[in-house]
């Protein structure tokens, strides 16, 4: 049954590029509008862009992670997609600048009256702006740092085919996973609960990790499956090959959908003043559309479009699958972070207009033509891994 | 007995030979079937299987079972039962989400299993003519094997004995049945016979054992007492001397001094009929309703000895001494609160109180009736106009 793995290295679709300068140029020059019109709300939704930039990258050096980790046969035909998408992490500090520039205008507790206040001065061992910094600066280290770590390994195999490298991708990741968790956590109850900085939720992490994986993994599937569908990839990866992508993605849609309710269930339940009005705000005025919509298009639609086993393998339902997906997350972060612009700023309900576009069409941009740059001298399949024939040879 | 042939069966050494068997008789075979001791990846394509229908009994179950929870619960929490819990609103969805999850769940997982075995295995059709072959004791072993049923339109054991053998098969045979092993008037391939008496033995024999040792275990095994501090707790016993609650032998304690009863408010007048007089006001609004209150309980508790209209003619014949008139001027000219008081605390040590017949409420209702009835005789000027 077993053949020989049949690659040749070509150069992903250049319209590609194309698109991606476009939306580059276009997201450009609505961030710059949006920062000479009112700079206030475009930090707000500078946040917003690092968020999801953050998600894309960390996503995927997350599933690089856990397949090492987990020793994961089905996705190792998609690692190498996952590797260079992860190299996002590499541009993500250039969207932390904004935030940082203008932080007296987004995070309350960074300013000096804030001291007065008798909860913020117990948090102030944690919220100040010095360690606020270092805590950034740690995270985005551990994250290049780990990032090379696994492309260099994984790429050297291309060439050496040597198995030692796959076991020291495997104690890496086990080192990984911990330091994952905490600096993801970190960087969500920083960048995104900090900005009402009274409130608090122990779950916080865990859900901005569930939205995390799910883009990273939308972003994969994308452009696995059309990459493949070029022929650009391995030779024999088919349905089947997709089934897991969509299992996984139905998982995680499934475990957004229970992080999320848990953490409303034990607000709503207790109803204590001092966590009920954090939802309270998404709740008044035309929030309240936003938040039941969220419900729809973070679970119920991609529910049903991933339930049937058929969808699973299908690439057309499963490219649906994923641009809702992405464009759930996005979604879900204008949820977290835009109420309280609102809320600060007294205005009644939701806002949206071009400065809320302005950050996604900026990253998908970026992302698209740094997919680019970063693959140009790397196959697209990991032709050195012992587990890829294994991942071929895979049927249902 | 005759043995009729059931059906041609092959056993192939490894997964990759049955998948290229499979595809094989696929095309050119209907009916058969694949056994593996274990599930062999990329099966379902080479037998040319379609996608199970189980799926839709998950959905139809898990969907029921959706359903009734939440209905069950709305109508406890908001028609049946309610309750305020948390100061929630009867009908909390949050409240019932988990629930109806693990119903959801549950019912789609058990429907589905039960489905599954009655309905696609046809349970409790239980007897078949591959068991007890060698082909069935080698598939749940080490062998894989594929056997063409007889009933197949193209059916012909020696074609299908020689493809296996060009297939590679490492084994073939026929597989029989007995004529009696079938129900009548049905084919061969659906169904035999559902009472097999081992299978019912077998069958009645576990029931015997399981229930056996459940009782077993729950009655004898691991048996604890019930606890019985009901009985031993210090209690009161009815008829009994003295109690051992307290040291002077009372069961309960004589409410702290001054302790008012719920709802009831102490009456500061007693002996004090001027004082009453003077100070009590009637709180109550002369309403029809009122009025008829006061009738229903003066025709009650006073007529007896004033008349039905307040006369003095007493029913009681003499047995008690005859009350004077109500109509009199001095009883026209009491203060309402001279008359509650007289209700409430009699009057000469003549008239008993009534307070422990009458609410406070019912007691101003009387005032307001007896004024009525003052009236009615001695009307008032602006009555007339
Ligand atoms: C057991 C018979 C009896 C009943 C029942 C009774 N009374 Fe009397 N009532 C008397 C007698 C006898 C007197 C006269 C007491 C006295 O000598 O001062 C009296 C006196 C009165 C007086 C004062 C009259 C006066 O001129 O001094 C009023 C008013 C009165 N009753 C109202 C009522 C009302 C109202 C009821 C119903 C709640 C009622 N009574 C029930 C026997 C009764």
């Amino acid at each position: 049954m077993s053949s020989k793995i049949e690659y040749t290295k070509q150069p992903i679709p250049a319209n590609w590029t194309k698109i991606g300068m476009i939306l580059t140029v276009l997201g450009l020059a609505l961030v710059g509008a949006s920062f000479a019109m009112d700079s206030t709300r475009a930090t707000f939704n500078s946040i917003l862009g690092m968020m999801f930039i953050i998600s894309i990258g960390l996503g995927a050096l997350f599933t690089i992670g856990i397949e090492y980790l987990a020793g994961a046969v089905w996705s190792t035909p998609y690692r190498r997609v996952a590797e260079i998408l992860a190299s996002v992490v590499l541009i993500v500090p250039i969207f932390a600048i904004p935030g940082l520039i203008k932080m007296h205008d987004v995070f309350h507790w960074s300013h000096a009256e804030a001291l007065q206040d008798a909860i913020l001065k117990n948090k102030s061992a944690y919220l100040n702006t010095t360690f606020f910094i270092v805590r950034m600066v740690a995270v985005f280290i551990i994250w290049i740092v780990f990032y090379f770590i696994f492309t260099k390994n994984s790429e050297k195999q291309d060439i050496t085919k040597d198995q030692k490298l796959t076991k020291r991708n495997i104690k890496f990741s086990a080192l990984f996973m911990p330091l994952f968790a905490i600096s993801l956590t970190i960087m969500a109850v920083d960048w995104m609960m900090s900005l009402e900085p009274h409130w608090f939720s122990t779950i916080y992490g865990v859900y901005y990790f569930a939205g995390t994986f799910l883009t990273g993994l939308s972003f994969i599937t994308i452009i696995a499956i059309s990459l493949n569908e070029r022929g650009l990839l391995v030779k024999g990866l088919g349905e089947d090959h997709y089934y897991s992508l969509g299992a996984m993605m139905f998982a995680f849609v499934n475990f957004w959908a229970y992080i999320a309710f848990s953490q409303y269930l034990l607000i709503w339940y207790a109803n204590l003043p001092e966590e009920t009005y954090w939802f309270i705000n998404r709740y008044e005025g035309s929030w309240a559309y936003v938040s039941y919509g969220l419900v729809f298009v973070h679970f119920v639609i991609p529910y049903i479009i991933l339930l049937p086993q058929p969808a699973k393998k299908d690439p057309k339902r499963l490219k649906l699958a994923a641009f809702i997906l992405i464009f759930a997350h996005i979604y879900d972060l204008y949820w977290l972070i835009m109420p309280t612009y609102t809320k600060q700023h007294g205005i009644e309900g939701m806002v949206f207009s071009f400065y809320e576009i302005a950050f996604p069409v900026l990253i998908i941009g970026v992302v698209m033509v740094w997919f680019g740059i970063m693959s140009k001298n790397k196959n697209l399949v990991p032709i050195g891994d012992p587990k890829l024939q294994q991942a071929i040879d895979f049927h249902l | 007995m005759s043995k009729n042939l059931f059906a041609v069966a092959g056993l192939f050494n490894t997964p990759d030979e049955i998948i290229k068997a499979s595809k094989a008789v696929n095309k050119q075979y209907k009916k058969f079937d694949v056994n593996t001791p274990y599930p062999v990846h990329g099966m379902d394509s080479a037998m040319g299987l379609k996608s199970s229908k189980l799926g839709y009994f998950a959905l139809a179950f898990g969907l029921t079972g959706m359903l009734i929870a939440l209905s069950l619960m709305t109508w406890v929490t908001t028609k049946e039962y309610p309750l305020v819990i948390g100061g929630k609103p009867f009908f909390s969805l949050p409240a019932f989400i988990p629930i109806t999850f693990e119903l959801t769940v549950l019912l789609a997982s058990i429907g589905t299993v039960l489905s599954m075995i009655f309905i696609f295995f046809k349970l409790p059709n239980n007897s078949h003519p591959i068991h007890d072959t060698n082909y069935m004791k080698s598939v749940s072993n080490d062998k894989y094997g594929i056997y063409v049923l007889a009933e197949d339109d193209n059916f012909d054991a020696e074609k299908v004995k020689a493809l296996f053998a060009s297939l590679g098969a490492a084994d073939i045979s026929e597989i029989l049945y007995n004529e009696d092993d079938l129900e009548e008037d049905v084919q061969v391939y659906q169904h035999f016979k559902i009472f097999d008496k081992k299978f019912v033995v077998g069958l009645l024999s576990i029931v015997v054992v399981v229930s056996g040792l459940a009782y077993y275990m729950l009655n004898k095994l691991f048996y604890m007492a019930p606890y019985n501090w009901m009985m031993t707790q210090s209690k009161v016993i009815p008829q009994a001397p003295v109690s051992d609650n307290f040291a002077d032998g009372f069961p309960m304690r004589n409410p702290v001094e001054g302790t008012v009863a719920k709802g009831f408010m102490p009456y500061e007048y007693k002996g004090k009929p001027e004082e009453a007089e003077k100070n009590l006001i009637n709180p109550s609004e002369v309403t029809p309703e009122n009025l008829a209150l006061g009738k229903i309980k003066f025709d009650i508790y006073c007529s007896p000895c004033h008349g039905y209209f307040g006369k003095g003619d007493s029913r009681l014949n003499g047995q008690f001494p005859n009350p004077p008139s109500l109509h009199s001027e001095k009883a026209r000219n009491f203060k309402d609160g001279r008359i509650f008081h007289i209700i409430t605390d009699g009057q000469n040590n003549v008239m008993p109180g009534y307070y422990k017949q009458l609410s406070r409420d019912d007691r101003w209702a009387v005032v307001n009736y007896v004024r009525v009835l003052q009236r009615s005789l001695n009307a008032k000027e602006e009555d007339l106009k």
